[in-house]
């Protein structure tokens, strides 16, 4: 494959998103194009997304369609290729950010081309994130795409928003810097920053646990973790909503992404040594977000909190080093990044008619609102894990393999899945059913037809992937259980050769 | 075969529930009733090709998980346990579907109401027909969501939705043990699949396993996690809390649901399970304990109870204990024996009811009828078959399947098997006496109704009376008829083939005779008591609850469970919710974290600002300051 198929991904939103800083925005007909340029410019990277998750060839181990590029010889080599795992996540960022643009563009009204180029930006850092072969454009393209997060959150965000986003970065500052030191001393001990050297390599094991820690201290606060996890939901409720859209679906992602790709890959001993603190974390992550959400009176906080006892999964079932924990943890990835999304946005489609996300002001909703009802269902549904859904799969697949690790990290996760179903139903509950009382919601509207088809497009693949995972199983088989082996190996050679 | 089976419901919801809205009520009932009833037909069909020539079947449809060695399929397996679930999920579905086009004839929602009734059916289906334990799950939770949307069906009442989310939340207190030991038994064996776990159960019993603390035989610990499920979903004694409460779903729903199918999964899964706990003595006599106290409890409770579905509830709620004491001493059969006959009257039961409180216009508490007898004679007559049948009157249906759970619980000869079948004798005569007194406050004595003038009552159309007179002869005749079948003692046949196993035969010799005649006695003598206690002489009736307040309250309370749980669950949750909210994230992590690093930075940007004066010759001094600290510090080292 010569054609450079992962830099067309990563470099086109950016062409579109400059294409768009020399548009005029002053006559309606410009903003038409605009609208169009973002939507093709999306589109086509979903297509292309798709294409290249059919080349793939999925039962080999390698990373594929590696492209090389040499930048600042010897320190900075530019280098992208995929594996199992990030095929899976470039496809969502395409397609979330697809479905993020049709969203804004009926929806979002003021500086509407500044916001399209700050989420065209986002997806090419995105999408880097998930190809990058090397550290140093890794943490580029990682850290980079705080700034476009940063700038939706502050321009477009609710009244507390300079708070939020400042909370926001502050968290994020204070990991990354720890992220960018261990960067360096790995480059120092190592002489090189290619993760596909590094892995045959091996770092030495006396330095893996503070590059662990380090590492550690920026993905715990992007997952976000317990007890890093309080930017989240201000992040969230003051964010618009496409902005929560995107960082729940892939924002967050990234750091579940780089636990598997850097932790465990470059650090098998000290992930095996920290893993009673991931279990830790991750459980009280469960229990106590889900016990947090279960009051929560602001729809958007309910459901912030909620992801963060999602991702306590995600992060318990990859430090499972079993096939089904880690395979679960990357569907419960997927699927949250389907099922948030939808959360989110239909928690904007209320808060676009009725302008608050207080759970009180609903009630009743079924007999006005029957479309959004329903989808509005399934996600809950989803978002419970139920079987049907894709959901379960993960979630089931992420106890399975605790279970085989630890019975009482297993028998508490799932205390966890009782409290989702809790408060997810009673959230429904009280925003669905019951009498219609306030007046303001007799003459709202159904879901109109963009909505409609959003929110369509995020329920099909949820029930999909439910009946049938097996496009995504299959695509992530090899790859995971190649960063067991290699764990797994790592750690006797290893061991062995410190004893 | 097979496929159409089972996917007929399934494409009838779809059609009804997508497109009712353009196909019109009418077609949405017609299509879904038609449908099941051909689902209906073709069990029956599967379960006479079984009983002919022992036929058995296992149909993989796709695969459905494929993680490591997890393998897991969509599949279909028919063999007699599952296709005597077939004919009774089916049938009485079929039926409930004519009645609800009856019943349901007034509410704007018929098409959404239909898709749930065959949503359902598809569940309970996968959930039966499944060939390892995760199809089974997700049938479990399947069925258990539909509960979930028929409970809520009214949506704009408020004790229906919390009912309704009652009846998910504590299925999946349940369905927590039950996933926990789906992972404990792919922990053990690598498989999910029954017939591999099965055949490896030899191998793992004297297996030890340490779990949160405790020491248990592997075998034991699979066994009581399994069972926890089944507790759960078939609202047994601390899990049963959900059922009385999803009496305010329609009553189809509860005929259907709460009562003949989706209740029962919980002795299908003991029985489907016997391979595993016929090597868990211990497991057997939890299950045997848990199931006699519901029996006993739920009858207690039904006695003083004033809803009729109540009643009839906590009355389902006490035959699933002698399905499980059954099922607890061995009888696996007799277990799946009395499932069957159950399903037959206990539908009726909740239908004849419907139909009653359809007369009254939607009133369900009994102290407010009497009297009727002449204005319902259809539905009185099919009430009573119903009673008879559910009290166990000799030669109806419950007499031959409640009765032998009684004398197998006695032939085990261990204690718990004894004291179960004296339990079970002593509740017998309790439920006849409720039933009666069911009917004697609902059709006879005076007319209590002060809204409805009594002329107005009046009986249920042919729809929902057609379902009622099939099941009233199912009532009658299907426990004599199918006896030999399911409970015969005979060698030379055994119906169940493999499909139930028993590490020991059963005892065949016969109990003694006083075991044997005392039900029957007990049961016809409890037709003059509740005729004199609730009818004739209602005075002693009332000076025996006087006397016994403290006891009577009790009982009205039902044993205080629910209060009991709102004090130990829902209000810490809550409380506990709200600390960690506004105390330790506001107050802590927040005030110590971000907030207080802002606060530092904004202190010392103040310091720094008195530094900012704007003279140059400050800033080139501080400069040669920091400029010759370092110049130091590079020497010294």
């Amino acid at each position: 494959m010569d054609f450079p198929i992962l830099s067309s991904l990563i470099l086109l939103p950016s062409i579109g998103a400059l294409f768009l800083l020399f548009a005029n925005e002053s006559s309606t007909k410009s903003r038409q194009t605009i609208k169009y340029v973002a939507l093709f410019v999306t589109f086509v990277n979903f297509f292309i997304s798709i294409y290249l998750w059919q080349l793939f060839d999925k039962s080999i181990s390698e990373f594929q369609f590696v492209e090389e590029k040499k930048w600042l010889v010897g320190f900075i080599n530019y280098k992208v290729g995929i594996d199992g795992i990030s095929i899976l996540f470039i496809v969502l960022t395409t397609f979330i950010t697809l479905l993020c643009i049709i969203s804004v563009i009926n929806s979002i009204k003021s500086r509407l081309k500044d916001f399209l180029i700050a989420i065209l930006i986002l997806e090419s850092l995105m999408i880097g994130v998930f190809c990058s072969l090397d550290l140093v454009i890794f943490y580029l393209f990682f850290e980079g795409g705080l700034i476009p997060m940063f700038l939706i959150i502050g321009i477009w965000g609710g009244d507390r928003r300079v708070y939020s986003a400042f909370k926001f970065f502050l968290y994020t500052l204070l990991g990354s810097v720890l992220m960018l030191i261990a960067i360096i001393v790995i480059y120092l001990t190592s002489k090189t920053t290619d993760i596909a050297k590094l892995y045959e390599l091996g770092i030495n094991p006396n330095f893996q646990n503070l590059l662990w820690l380090a590492f550690f201290s920026s993905f715990a606060v992007k997952t976000p973790m317990w007890p890093v996890h309080t930017w989240l939901p201000d992040a969230h409720v003051e964010a618009p909503t496409v902005g929560s859209v995107l960082l729940a679906a892939i924002l967050l992602k990234m750091a579940g992404y780089g636990f598997l790709r850097f932790s465990i890959g470059l650090f098998p001993i000290a992930s095996e040594l920290f893993t009673p603190l991931i279990y830790s974390l991750s459980l009280i992550a469960i229990i106590y977000t889900s016990l947090v959400a279960l009051m929560q009176e602001d729809m958007k906080k309910l459901i912030a909190y909620s992801s963060v006892a999602h991702m306590g999964f995600v992060t318990l079932g990859m430090f499972t080093f079993t096939q089904q924990g880690v395979e679960g943890s990357i569907i419960q990835m997927i699927s949250h990044g389907l099922v948030s999304a939808a959360l989110f946005l239909s928690v904007g489609v209320l808060y676009d008619r009725i302008h608050s996300r207080t759970i009180n002001t609903y009630g009743g909703l079924v007999s006005v609102m029957p479309k959004y009802s329903i989808l509005l269902m399934i996600f809950t549904l989803a978002a419970v894990g139920l079987p049907g859904t894709s959901g379960f799969i993960g979630e089931f697949l992420i106890l399975m393999g605790a279970f085989q690790d630890s019975f009482l990290v297993a028998t508490i996760a799932s205390i966890g899945v009782i409290l989702g179903a809790a408060y997810m139903l009673w959230l429904y509950r009280r925003v669905i059913f019951g009498k219609l009382t306030n007046n303001k919601l007799l003459n709202i509207s159904d879901l109109n037809k963009s909505e409609l088809f959003i929110l369509t497009c995020l329920a099909l693949p949820t029930l999909f992937f439910g009946f049938y995972p097996e496009p995504l199983l299959s695509t992530i088989e090899v790859s995971v259980s190649n960063l067991i082996e290699m764990y797994n190996y790592n750690l006797t050679i290893l061991s062995n050769h410190n004893g | 075969m097979e496929i159409s089976l089972l996917f007929l419901p399934l494409l009838a919801s779809i059609i009804s529930g997508f497109f009712g809205k353009y196909i019109g009520d009418r077609s949405s009932e017609i299509i879904t009733t038609l449908f099941v009833i051909t689902s209906a037909f073709l069990s029956i069909l599967i379960f006479y090709n079984v009983i002919i020539s022992g036929y058995e079947n296992n149909i993989i449809i796709a695969s459905w998980i494929n993680s490591g060695t997890l393998n897991v399929n969509w599949s279909i397996k028919i063999d007699p346990l599952s296709s005597v679930m077939l004919v009774v999920v089916t049938v009485i579905s079929a039926l409930v579907h004519i009645y609800s086009i009856g019943y349901m004839s007034h509410d704007p929602h018929k098409p959404r109401f239909m898709a749930y009734l065959s949503l359902f059916t598809f569940a309970m289906l996968t959930l039966v027909t499944a060939d390892n334990f995760l199809q089974l799950f997700f049938g479990w939770e399947g069925v258990g969501l539909c509960s979930y949307f028929l409970i809520g069906f009214w949506f704009k009442k408020d004790t229906a939705n919390a009912a309704a989310i009652k009846a998910f939340l504590i299925n999946r207190v349940g369905d927590f043990g039950f996933a926990l030991g789906i992972f404990l038994i792919f922990y053990l064996f690598g498989t999910v699949n029954y017939s591999e776990v099965f055949n490896l159960i030899p191998e793992i019993i004297d297996k030890k396993i340490i779990f949160l603390g405790f020491n248990f035989n592997s075998v034991d610990l699979i066994c009581l996690l399994l069972f926890i499920g089944a507790m759960g979903k078939s609202a047994q004694i601390f899990l049963h809390t959900w059922l009385p409460d999803a009496m305010e779903g329609p009553t189809p729903v509860s005929a259907l649901i709460h009562a003949a199918t989706m209740v029962t999964a919980g002795v299908f899964l003991v029985v489907r399970c016997s391979p595993i706990f016929e090597y868990s003595v211990l497991a057997l006599n939890v299950v045997t304990i848990i199931g006699m106290s519901t029996a006993f409890f739920a009858a207690t409770v039904a006695l003083v109870q004033t809803d009729i579905k109540k009643i009839i509830a906590y009355s389902t709620c006490s035959q699933l204990g002698y399905m499980f004491f059954a099922a607890g001493v061995g009888a696996y059969n007799v277990a799946m024996f009395h499932l069957f006959t159950h399903a037959f009257f206990k539908a009726l039961l909740f239908l004849g009811s419907g139909s009653v409180i359809h007369a009254f216009d939607e009133e369900q508490n009994i102290n407010k009828m009497g009297s009727v007898w002449k204005k319902l004679p259809y539905t009185w007559v099919m009430m009573i078959i119903g009673t008879l049948a559910l009290t166990g009157f000799p030669f109806l249906s419950g007499f031959y399947s409640k009765d032998a759970i009684i004398e197998f619980a006695y032939l085990k000869g261990n204690t718990t098997g004894i004291l179960a079948a004296y339990i079970g004798i002593f509740t017998a005569f309790l439920t006849s006496i409720y039933s009666w007194r069911l009917i004697f406050k609902t059709f006879h004595g005076q007319y209590n109704n002060e809204e409805i003038k009594k002329e107005k009552i009046h009986e249920s159309p042919i729809v929902m009376l057609l379902p009622l007179i099939i099941l009233s002869i199912g009532s009658v005749s299907v426990g004599f008829l199918f006896k030999d079948l399911f409970i015969s003692h005979s060698d030379n046949f055994n119906f169940w083939n493999n499909s139930i196993k028993f590490l020991n035969p059963l005892n065949d010799e016969h109990p003694p005779f006083f075991i044997i005649i005392i039900t029957p006695i007990l049961v016809i003598l409890s037709i003059p008591i509740s005729y004199y206690l609730f009818i004739k002489n209602k005075i002693l009736t009332h000076l025996i609850t006087d006397s016994n307040k403290f006891l009577y309250n009790f009982f009205v309370n039902k044993w205080y469970f629910d209060e009991l749980y709102e004090f130990i669950f829902v209000k810490p949750a809550k409380k506990i919710g709200l600390f960690f909210w506004k105390s330790v994230d506001v107050q802590i992590i927040d005030r110590f974290g971000p907030d207080g690093i802002s606060e530092i930075i904004k202190f010392f940007s103040l310091k720094a600002k008195k530094f900012q004066s704007g003279y140059i010759y400050q800033y080139a001094f501080i400069m040669l300051l920091g400029f010759s600290a370092i110049l130091t510090f590079l020497i010294l080292n």
